[in-house]
């Protein structure tokens, strides 16, 4: 499972590698015939209108899909070399590699503290000042840490709704993972909140390899590297974000970046 | 002719209607009558039973009151009441020693575990249960739990405090499990992902996140269930006769103090006579034994809380 990061290759390593992927919901085909890769360290943005599949995708790379009754997919996703459907994948390994942050912020309604250490916790450290450790740097690196550090044991429902956005990322950390999954991160966040999400982003990117969900374009824009329009759960273009930006290859791609619809 | 409905013109012509009004100002004063009538029942209860208790306390040393004897109807009668608090907080234990472990993982169950379908035909089956006239589960205690028990325990009584005990656990099954699932049903789908995210298992999430988030709930439907079985009458009455020991041992009769005042008011104890304040004295021991665990619950769920 570790492989070296070469800082000067980025996006050399395929984390991810989609193939041929479908899913329904029932009878509703929700996803068609996917197929693409997601680079190591890189920031992979999904943009595309309401109902194209991109929350639905998003949720099958860590498998929380499921939760949903009636799901079927087909084809394969490659996670580092393995098929993360195949029967020898326990979810929980993979969820513990692939974290996710979702669209309202969801901090347990406990402690800040107790958020942080939920994750180390369930998966078995128990040792008090590794516990501080792993509170103070995934805190720190969630950028939240000289905010909160004086009440670390009040509930976490007393911070705001960017501060309990950044709490989920810290909690994320705190088991160290892979890869981060954003499901619109920012949608239920004032200006002054998303902006700070989007520096950390920035920032967790050396990191990371982070996948978001987006439904502004301007954001995308301004944090991805590469981008991937879904319309009616099929792939219209992916590529470098520079590219789909200025130059999109298809009509609909460049109908949705410039506002016409969607 | 103009056929478009004046609603303007309609909406002045209501708005200072003198009916409107006055309705408005009657309804509040309604409304506040209806609230205050439990209240004021409570006061005139409390009030009975503290008059009357009075007269029984100011006759009986507080010494006595606390002793383990009782003979309400000897020639030298004695009111010692702990055999009966003590037949009360038995049963009781008994009855949420059955309760509290199988309510709870039937609520997990419900809740966590068991399909759609399967809660909404499971629960309202549930619910039926605490229908069922107490009678009924006394008779079930005495002429089926009580045998079934003598098969295992041979020198079990034919009245004890185990059998009704159990059915009393039984019957408030139900109860807690109905209460507790209501709360973990309430506790918002999004902190479920939020810990399955972190690759906890489904164990992992009911225990860890589920079930600390409804505690505030679920202690609340135990503390119900305790003062179910604290007043629960007719179960410990057919099944548990009218011993007035001061034991520990299940297997033999005792009595509670539901049980006792049922025993005198069937006619033993004339009215104004010593036995008769007696019973005041008892329904106002059982009257704060069920506040105090009402304050504690009230105490538990708001120490425990957790906001969400």
């Amino acid at each position: 499972m570790t492989i070296p990061i070469d800082k000067n290759n980025k996006g050399q390593n395929v984390i991810y590698d989609v193939k041929n992927l479908d899913l329904w919901y029932g009878n509703d085909q929700a996803l068609k015939n996917l197929d693409f890769a997601i680079g190591e360290n890189e920031v992979t943005a999904i943009i595309g209108p309401s109902g194209c599949g991109k929350s639905t995708f998003i949720k099958t790379l860590n498998r929380m899909i499921e939760m949903i009754p009636n799901v079927r997919t087909s084809g394969e996703i490659l996670y580092r070399g393995t098929n993360i459907f195949d029967k020898s994948v326990r979810v929980e390994e993979l969820r513990t590699k692939v974290g996710m942050v979702f669209q309202k912020p969801n901090p347990f309604p406990k402690s800040i503290y107790e958020n942080v250490v939920y994750g180390p916790k369930i998966h078995g450290i128990r040792n008090k000042k590794q516990l501080m450790e792993i509170v103070e740097t995934s805190l720190k690196s969630a950028a939240l840490w000289d905010e909160v550090k004086d009440r670390l044991h009040d509930n976490a429902y007393g911070l705001s709704g960017g501060q309990q956005q950044r709490l989920c990322i810290a909690r994320c950390l705190a088991i160290q993972p892979d890869v981060l999954l954003m499901d619109e991160p920012t949608s239920a966040l004032d200006p002054i909140a998303t902006h700070r999400i989007e520096e950390l982003i920035e920032e967790l990117k050396k990191n990371y390899t982070i996948v978001i969900v987006t439904h502004s374009m301007h954001q995308a824009g301004r944090i991805s590297d590469k981008t991937a329009f879904f319309l009616s759960g099929e792939i219209i273009e992916f590529g470098k974000t520079t590219v789909i930006f200025s130059n999109p290859k298809d009509q609909r791609t460049e109908d949705y970046i410039t506002g016409r619809f969607g | 002719m103009d056929k478009t409905v004046r609603v303007k013109d309609i909406i002045k012509k209501n708005i200072n209607s003198n009916k409107n009004r006055q309705i408005e100002k009657i309804m509040p004063t309604l409304f506040f009558l209806a609230a205050t009538i439990s209240i004021l029942t409570t006061i005139g209860i409390v009030s009975t039973l503290v008059v009357d208790a009075y007269k029984f306390f100011r006759q009986v040393p507080i010494k006595e009151v606390f002793s383990t004897k009782l003979a309400p109807l000897g020639s030298n009668p004695s009111f010692g009441i702990l055999p009966l608090i003590n037949g009360t907080v038995i049963t009781s234990i008994i009855a949420m020693g059955v309760a509290i472990p199988i309510g709870l993982t039937a609520a997990i169950y419900l809740s966590e575990y068991a399909s759609e379908n399967c809660r909404k035909a499971l629960k309202p089956i549930m619910e039926l249960l605490a229908g069922i006239p107490t009678i009924v589960y006394g008779f079930f205690a005495y002429s089926f739990v009580t045998p079934l028990l003598m098969t295992i325990i041979p020198d079990l009584g034919a009245k004890n405090a185990l059998s009704p005990g159990i059915v009393m656990g039984i019957m408030i099954i139900p109860l807690v499990a109905s209460l507790s699932e209501d709360a973990m049903n309430s506790v918002p789908n999004a902190m479920r992902e939020g810990a399955l995210a972190l690759g906890s298992t489904k164990l992992e999430v009911t225990i860890k996140v589920v079930v600390p988030a409804a505690i505030s709930g679920i202690i609340a439907s135990f503390v119900l269930g305790i003062s179910r079985a604290i007043g629960e009458t007719m179960i410990v009455v057919i099944a548990s006769g009218s011993s007035k020991n001061f034991t520990f041992d299940v297997t033999k009769s005792i009595q509670t103090m539901t049980a006792y005042i049922v025993e005198f008011t069937s006619g033993d104890a004339g009215s104004g006579t010593l036995g008769y304040y007696s019973l005041y004295a008892v329904g106002l021991i059982l009257f704060v034994f069920t506040l105090l665990m009402n304050l504690l619950a009230r105490y538990i769920s708001r120490r425990y809380r957790e906001e969400y």
